[in-house]
């Protein structure tokens, strides 16, 4: 009987090549920008965890100086008299040729750290050209790429087994490389000690022991998390709006299958095997669409994933590989994701078998009453949503509740949108004047429900462009505005020490029209790694540093060394505001007189006067200056005069609109991956709405054939069903906007604040909602031009037919 | 003995009176009523991928005149609705000619079919006849709207005559099969056909209402000197009418 049930399923699928080609290709798009997002977050925390593992192993107990500081090499060579068995470490960031990237300096012969891997060069490296000048560095291939070929000093070994950012070498050559002899920055304990070893404290009472990372930098972590958060809201949702097509897609098979499941069931198939073979039909096709959806998917992320590994290098310093790897894991969630969303589209259809009456008379329109009926249920449920939504944000704090939000008022929205159209549609037949117009506006209404889903997935997909583009354009305008005002400064010249700066100095200041120090030194603020800036009283602070909130006479008092200036990720995400008073070091307390904006920075930042930040922190180096050039200054010749003058490294004088382009080309970046699956979010609804309108095309026929019959033409009636799809496409759009709107502020006012610690003011683009607009006319134009075609040229006959078949 | 109110007839007789021929281009009016309304002349159709050597339709030929109706015998597949389709301007034929109201089809392109079932022919099908969208009285009142020949109180009239004047506030869907299809007959009717074209027009009926609407039918024949042309299983509804043929196997006999 299976066998026989299985043939009769399978005619149908012969007969609608289309159908099945649709259910295939909507599962294997929503499976495929799905994994391709997994497949990224899946290759950045590798390249964290191996990064982990070399530098901050979680397992191994380690010695460092209780405030944090240097560990001096006499305190590691008494340790190892007294019987301890450890292993010195020295890393830090430096730049090795044309790449800055973190050294890791270990002890080679002793250290627990060197990846098991590493083993490739065991026989041609001689122990000694480790250590001995110039020494050799172990970096990973892509490492090596952006290093380059100029390198100077020590030998590069490319290491498939070093993680990328990360430079390994012998501590000597690192001591070199970071100028800091003499100096260790921690101390691994090895598993082999002896017994009576002497007490820690009787050797080093300045160092402790403590066990897992030691640089546990939360912050970048954290953004790192919210970035791959973002990705996999943005791959949920894409992977919603194709759950759209598979539902509409499964509703219409099994809805055009209804007459043949009937006959099946009057013939004497028991329900629950027709319901059990159907699953497994569905299984089949899951499981090959997703299996065509993972291989989408590792396209969509080998093409994508070097830029994100830039971004996250670029804005955050997380180094992440840009070559793709095929992990199991991410396979398995995809193929398990089609499932699971292949299983949660085709419940309702299932629900519709189960309550099949045997007997009753075929219904044309059945699935469309269906969708009538409940339509009070999704208005409610939808509004429901939305009002959850909004209770989530009223209620709570953090991510998830801006999450919740943004997820309620989403599908919320989505659920709204058929009775919206149902509304507007039943008032414009309402005005319509003239039978042709009252029939196309009712028309459009009885194709609401079968487009309905594919009208949703474009709804959310227009929104999420509406939204996330006013995001990132708000954002890169607030940007650029905010890099005009904090790169007042024409150049940024950086020195070898305080005797070069002296003679820059010197050499420039009867030339330009101002010179500020820029020092800074490393502290803590409110329990976070923070960053404190020493200034001088100079107008180009006063003048330019966009400031968010500041009490009057904030500068006077902040270059007196009585006030302190914070950022505004201290202000929003350690609730630091104005007026309240902040600890910038053991013993030194200042009042925050105000607030600027920061983008970009993981961190907390403080600005001080200068000399209150050099009481404290005395040996902050004097190697960057900030110059301010005076009208048409030549600003070539003064530089080539000062090389002339001083003997400057090569990239020791950076232009400001360098600085400037690099920063909105990282800027760029960051959102570069967004913008993709913007677009391809977008394209999968396009390719919904297209199906929808294909799959429809031969329910459509009883709808047009009376009127075909009664004197319009085919050529009218498919220019109708084009504007008919227009229309549709046109009223979602217009429903988009606002909720693209919403979701634009929640990402500003709430994702943002939460993520990143900014909140960033919302402009409109209405010239970015008219081209969206246009292309959704145009997804709407190009999905119905093939049906309209169809309905253009259909034979009389096969239209003659809809009065004689008994459907 | 269903009557019409006599206001409708009198609507009826005025329209007759009046009868203007509704423009079939834009540009010419249509002469007085011709002698005949319907010509049909050794008209043959095959449909592609049949058998050749047996046309649906092999050499009909027939004649219908203002006020005259012709019943349409023949067992199924013989041809009749396919007849029905090409005078209706519905499907091209390969060969001979029909003429509709002086109005040779041969001519026309298929803007000008759809023009000549607009102004003067109506169909009627067995099912399937109304637009799925629309209330009953939109149904009821759309063909003749398209052209702007609508009259309000005809429709009405036509609509208590048919006993379907309480249903104008559903939708197809909502209506039984018999209702459904009076209301395509009263929707036929209320055009004011030259050419009234009925496929099984009352097989869907049962005997009381089918008698009822082949009444109203041949009413408005009498009346309008329209033409009647009706394919039919049933030998009473073939008796009622004035003429009858048999189509067997394409040809008539």
């Amino acid at each position: 009987m299976s066998r026989a049930v299985l043939a009769a399923f399978r005619s149908h699928w012969r007969g609608h090549p289309g159908q099945l080609v649709t259910l295939l290709l909507g599962l294997a798009l929503a499976t495929a920008l799905w994994s391709a997002v997994q497949a990224i977050n899946a290759e950045a925390r590798a390249s964290y965890d191996a990064a982990t593992a070399l530098l901050e192993p979680e397992d191994r107990p380690t010695l460092a100086a209780k405030d944090g500081r240097a560990i001096p090499i006499e305190t590691y060579v008494a340790l190892r008299r007294a019987g301890w068995s450890v292993s010195a470490v020295l890393d830090g960031r430096a730049r090795l040729g044309a790449a800055r990237v973190t050294v890791m300096g270990v002890d080679m012969l002793t250290t627990p750290a060197l990846p098991p891997d590493l083993t490739e060069y065991g026989e041609e490296i001689a122990p000694v050209d480790l250590f001995s000048p110039p020494g050799i560095v172990f970096v990973g291939p892509e490492t090596a790429d952006r290093i380059g070929a100029d390198l100077e000093g020590p030998t590069l070994r490319v290491s498939e087994a070093v993680p990328e950012g990360v430079a390994l070498m012998d501590i000597a050559v690192a001591a070199r490389i970071l100028e800091t002899p003499g100096a260790l920055s921690r101390l691994f304990v090895l598993p082999d000690q002896v017994l009576d070893r002497v007490e820690l404290v009787a050797i080093a009472p300045d160092l402790e022991e403590v066990a897992g990372p030691l640089h546990n930098d939360a912050d970048t972590g954290r953004l790192t998390d919210s970035f791959h958060l973002n990705l996999t809201a943005f791959g949920l949702l894409s992977f919603g709006v194709g759950l759209f097509i598979v539902n509409g897609t499964i509703g219409l098979a099994y809805e055009q299958r209804r007459p043949m499941l009937r006959t099946l069931r009057a013939l004497g198939v028991p329900l629950r095997r027709l319901a059990g073979l159907l699953a497994v039909e569905l299984t089949v096709l899951a499981i090959v669409a997703g299996l065509l959806g993972i291989g989408l998917g590792y396209l969509v992320a080998a093409f994508l994933l070097p830029d994100v590994a830039a971004t996250l290098r670029g804005l955050y310093g997380a180094e992440v590989s840009g070559s793709l790897q095929l992990r199991p894991g991410w396979v398995a969630a995809g193929l398990g994701m089609t499932l699971v969303g292949t299983a949660v589209a085709s419940v309702q259809s299932f629900w519709r078998l189960a309550n099949l009456p045997v007997l009753s008379a075929t219904a044309p329109r059945g699935w469309a009453r269906a969708a009538a009926r409940t339509a009070r249920w999704q208005m409610m449920a939808g509004l429901g949503l939305v009002a959850l939504g909004a209770l989530a944000i009223a209620l709570f704090d953090g991510l998830l509740a801006g999450f919740a939000f943004l997820g309620g008022l989403l599908m919320g929205s989505a659920l709204l949108l058929p009775p919206i159209l149902n509304g507007v549609l039943r008032f414009a037949e309402r005005r319509a004047k003239g039978p042709m117009a009252e029939w196309v506006w009712a028309d459009m209404r009885a194709q609401v429900p079968g487009l309905s889903l594919a009208l949703m997935a474009l709804l959310l997909a227009m929104a999420a462009n509406i939204g996330v583009g006013t995001m990132v354009s708000s954002f890169r305008l607030t940007f650029t505005g905010w890099l005009d005002q904090r790169l007042a400064s024409d150049l940024y010249i950086s020195t070898e020490g305080a005797d070069e700066t002296a003679e820059v100095r010197r050499f420039l200041a009867p030339r330009v029209a101002g010179i500020v120090p820029i020092r800074s030194a490393e502290t803590e603020i409110a329990g976070r790694p923070a960053r404190i800036y020493g200034v001088v009283d100079d107008a180009i602070y006063r003048e330019n540093w966009p400031l968010l909130a500041a009490e009057a006479g904030a500068w006077d008092r902040i270059v007196s060394g009585r006030a302190v200036l914070i950022n505004e990720q201290l202000h929003r995400q350690n609730g630091i505001a104005v007026g309240a008073e902040v600890a910038l070091a053991p013993g030194w307390v200042l009042p925050v007189v105000g607030v600027y904006s920061d983008y970009g920075n993981p961190h907390g930042q403080a600005i001080v006067g200068l000399e209150a930040l050099l009481a404290v922190f005395p040996g902050i180096p004097d190697r960057q200056l900030g110059v301010r050039l005076a009208e048409g200054v030549d600003r070539a010749a003064l530089e080539a005069d000062l090389r002339a003058e001083v003997d400057l490294l090569p990239e020791a004088v950076v232009d400001q609109s360098d600085i400037k382009a690099v920063s909105l080309e990282v800027f760029d970046k960051t959102f570069l991956v967004t913008g993709a699956f913007n677009v391809l979010t977008l394209a999968v609804a396009g390719f919904a709405m297209f199906t929808a309108l294909l799959t429809l095309w031969t329910m459509r026929l009883p709808q047009v054939a009376p009127v075909w019959a009664l004197g319009q033409t085919r050529r009218d009636l498919a220019r109708l069903d084009l504007v008919r799809s227009l229309s549709l496409a046109g009223l979602t759009f217009s429903v988009s906007v606002p909720l693209g709107l919403a979701l634009a502020w929640a990402l500003l006012a709430v994702v943002n604040v939460e993520a990143f610690g900014w909140r960033l003011p919302m402009f409109l683009f209405p010239l970015d909602w008219l081209r969206l607009g246009l292309l959704a006319l145009l997804a709407g134009g190009l999905a119905a031009a093939i049906p309209a075609r169809r309905l253009m040229h259909v034979a009389p006959a096969r239209l003659l037919r809809v009065f004689a078949d008994d459907r | 003995m269903i009557g019409i109110d006599a206001r409708g007839l009198l609507r009826l007789r005025v329209w007759t009176i009046s009868f203007a021929a509704p423009r079939l281009d834009g540009t010419r009016e249509r002469p007085s009523l011709p002698r005949m309304i319907l010509r049909i002349r050794d008209l043959k159709k095959t449909y592609p991928g049949s058998d050749e050597t047996r046309p649906v339709l092999d050499g009909v030929s027939l004649d219908i005149g203002p006020g005259e109706t012709l019943a349409l015998t023949g067992e199924s597949g013989s041809g009749k609705s396919t007849l029905l389709h090409l005078t209706a301007g519905l499907d091209g034929f390969d060969e001979g000619e029909i003429t509709v109201g002086g109005t040779a089809l041969s001519g026309l392109d298929d803007a000008g079919r759809a023009a000549l079932r607009r102004n003067q022919v109506a169909l009627v099908f067995q099912q399937f006849n109304l637009i799925p969208s629309l209330s009953v009285a939109q149904n009821l009142a759309f063909q003749a709207r398209l052209e702007g020949q609508e009259d309000p109180d005809w429709t009405s009239a036509i609509a208590e005559r048919l006993g379907i004047h309480r249903l104008g506030g559903r939708y197809p869907e909502e209506i039984s099969g018999g209702q459904a299809q009076r209301v395509a007959i009263g929707r036929a009717l209320a055009v004011k056909p030259t050419l009234l074209l009925a496929d099984e027009p009352t097989g869907n009926l049962d005997e009381e209402n089918s008698r009822a609407v082949l009444d109203l039918m041949l009413d408005l024949v009498a009346d309008v000197g329209s033409a009647l042309l009706l394919a039919t299983h049933s030998t009473a509804v073939a008796e009622r009418l004035g003429q009858r043929a048999h189509l067997s196997r394409g040809r008539l006999t």
